[in-house]
């Protein structure tokens, strides 16, 4: 009926999150906010040994910031630290609009923000939760809990 | 009106605006307003035969450009009813002039022991100035809160101003619920005070006849850009004896008498708070489009607004999952209309309504303590103009009853 951005990956995402609850073993957290949007989340990660073994995350916002949440922890939990910084690389380059067809199918659900790139209005809430992870990367003490 | 006689006066008014077309349903009116032709040929006008730098030139085309600058501070003096042109000094915007209160009139007024009284339902514009000076001369802000719909009365209002109260800096309506403050009575009360009255016209002056004699308010800032004038022109009006013991706001060209090495004396008023260039095509664009609103009038305008308002929510009082904040009158809400929608976030809502070609706004209006005390951090706002219509409000509701749908539910 309607040409929607709104594809039913985005919408189950959003509605249906497999990622979003607490993580009472998390070692890691951080607050995440778009103002522009009033997303807030709180990104929560268990890393051992250089692996992300597990991660959620908690907090409100519009429907991109959360799906896309979500599908980045699909796409992460399991992986090495440095192959979770990739795929952020890679995801925050598709929202520019400059991947190619081999990376994008490497972000698997994901992929399907890629027309973010033509909505400048909404990139802050689909990298919201890329950022606050790269985040916790680039100064784990921040983020350190306990 | 029957609705035949109704579609032929929207045909009427929407000649007059290029931008407006059957597409696009536009409702961010309280954002800023579309342009019509005289407004935009009024501009184009000055910039092909006037142009030159007001206020300052001895040949005759900086004579006529200075004219024109100062027939459109006429024009805005009789629009607001201001005893004088003095009281009117130009600006980009309302932020400005509330700035240019917000500095120039505290610096000497304001101590640590006296109060600043504003309301919750301030735009961050008549909010963030007067806590910025509150920080600068130690004085206390406080806020006044309103009822759930939006609403303040006599009795709130004594209840909040004290004594030690110096300024209360009020809006005339919300541009989040769109509920008018009753600025006469409340300056009254002000002034047994001894207290200044700032009023935040943005969203009244665009919509109703404003007489700042009648209301007896010190203050009054307003925008071009939300009643059909280019972006870039706004008003401060203020009275003459206080904008006369006022320092200047910004310092330079054209608000200057004599200029020595160590200091100057300043301009007369209104020049006084004119420092640099003056915006005199905006001003020019503010004139025309003064002209276009009386050429319509306040009475028409009114009529269309409230009507359309009546009309939408009517129809929205049907969809179970949308909410309007404030009151269910329509006649309060001045033809904005903020909704939530249940289990879809506002920038979803605004996102979708846009892939429908209906133009509203999402986020928090720049009125971030006043949804948070009404319990929401974000909603959308449909706002309407006079040159709206029914059809429009109809894409509106049509793509309402959509939204859940086309998020999964």
């Amino acid at each position: 009926m309607h040409n929607t951005f709104y594809s039913e990956i985005l919408t189950e995402h959003n509605l249906h999150p497999t990622h979003k609850h607490e993580l009472p073993d998390a070692n890691y957290e951080l607050e995440g906010v778009n103002p522009s949007c009033g997303d807030d989340i709180i990104l929560k990660l268990r890393v051992d040994d250089g692996v992300v073994k597990d991660g959620a995350f908690v907090g409100d916002g519009c429907a991109i910031s959360q799906a896309s949440a979500d599908m980045m922890l699909d796409l992460v939990i399991g992986r090495p630290i440095e192959e979770a910084k990739r795929l952020s690389e890679i995801f925050l380059r598709m929202i520019k609009g400059k991947i190619t067809e081999e990376e994008k199918e490497e972000l698997e659900e994901a992929g399907a923000l890629e027309d973010i790139s033509h909505m400048p209005a909404r990139v802050k809430c689909a990298v919201l939760g890329w950022h606050t992870m790269d985040e916790i990367f680039e100064d784990p003490d921040k983020a350190k809990k306990g | 009106m029957t609705t035949s006689e109704r579609k032929r006066e929207d045909a009427e008014i929407r000649k007059d605006f290029p931008l407006l077309s059957p597409k696009t349903a536009y409702l961010d009116n309280s954002a800023t307003t579309q342009k019509p032709r005289q407004v935009l040929e009024a501009v184009s006008h000055y910039y092909e035969s006037e142009n030159a730098n007001p206020l300052r030139g001895l040949y005759q085309l900086s004579l006529k450009a200075t004219d024109s600058y100062e027939q459109a501070r006429e024009a805005v003096r009789a629009f607001i009813h201001a005893k004088s042109t003095e009281e009117i000094i130009f600006t980009r915007n309302a932020t400005e002039s509330l700035n240019l209160v917000g500095y120039s009139w505290t610096a000497d007024n304001l101590k640590p022991e006296d109060e600043i009284l504003i309301t919750i339902l301030e735009h961050h514009s008549n909010m963030l100035p007067w806590q910025q000076a509150a920080k600068r001369t130690g004085a206390t802000l406080k806020y006044l809160e309103c009822d759930k719909t939006g609403n303040i009365t006599e009795e709130d209002f004594r209840r909040a101003i004290t004594p030690k109260t110096k300024l209360v800096c009020m809006t005339h309506v919300s541009n989040v619920i769109g509920r008018t403050n009753d600025l006469k009575t409340f300056a009254r009360i002000a002034h047994e005070y001894g207290a200044v009255f700032v009023a935040d016209g943005a969203q009244s002056v665009p919509h109703m006849p404003v007489d700042v004699q009648d209301l007896d308010v010190d203050f009054l800032a307003f925008s071009g850009h939300k009643m059909l004038s280019p972006m870039g022109i706004g008003v401060l009006y203020g009275k003459k004896e206080i904008l006369d013991a006022m320092q200047p706001f910004l310092y330079g060209g054209e608000m200057i008498e004599y200029v020595t090495r160590e200091g100057a004396t300043y301009a007369e008023l209104p020049h006084k708070f004119e420092a640099g260039t003056v915006n005199a095509g905006g001003a020019v664009g503010l004139h025309a489009a003064i002209q276009y609103i009386n050429s319509i009038g306040f009475d028409k305008i009114q009529e269309r607004e409230d009507h359309l308002t009546a009309y939408a929510m009517e129809k929205i009082k049907e969809i179970p999952e949308v909410h309007i904040l404030g009151s269910d009158d329509p006649k309060e809400h001045h033809g904005i209309l903020t909704f939530t929608v249940d289990g879809v976030h506002p920038h979803d809502i605004a996102a979708m309504m846009d892939e429908d070609h209906v133009d509203v706004r999402a986020g928090h209006h720049c009125a971030q303590p006043l949804l948070k005390f009404l319990g929401t951090m974000s909603t959308a706002r449909a706002s309407f103009s006079f040159y709206n219509t029914e059809e429009e409000a109809d894409r509106l509701v049509d793509s309402m009853k959509t939204l859940r749908k086309r998020m999964g539910y």
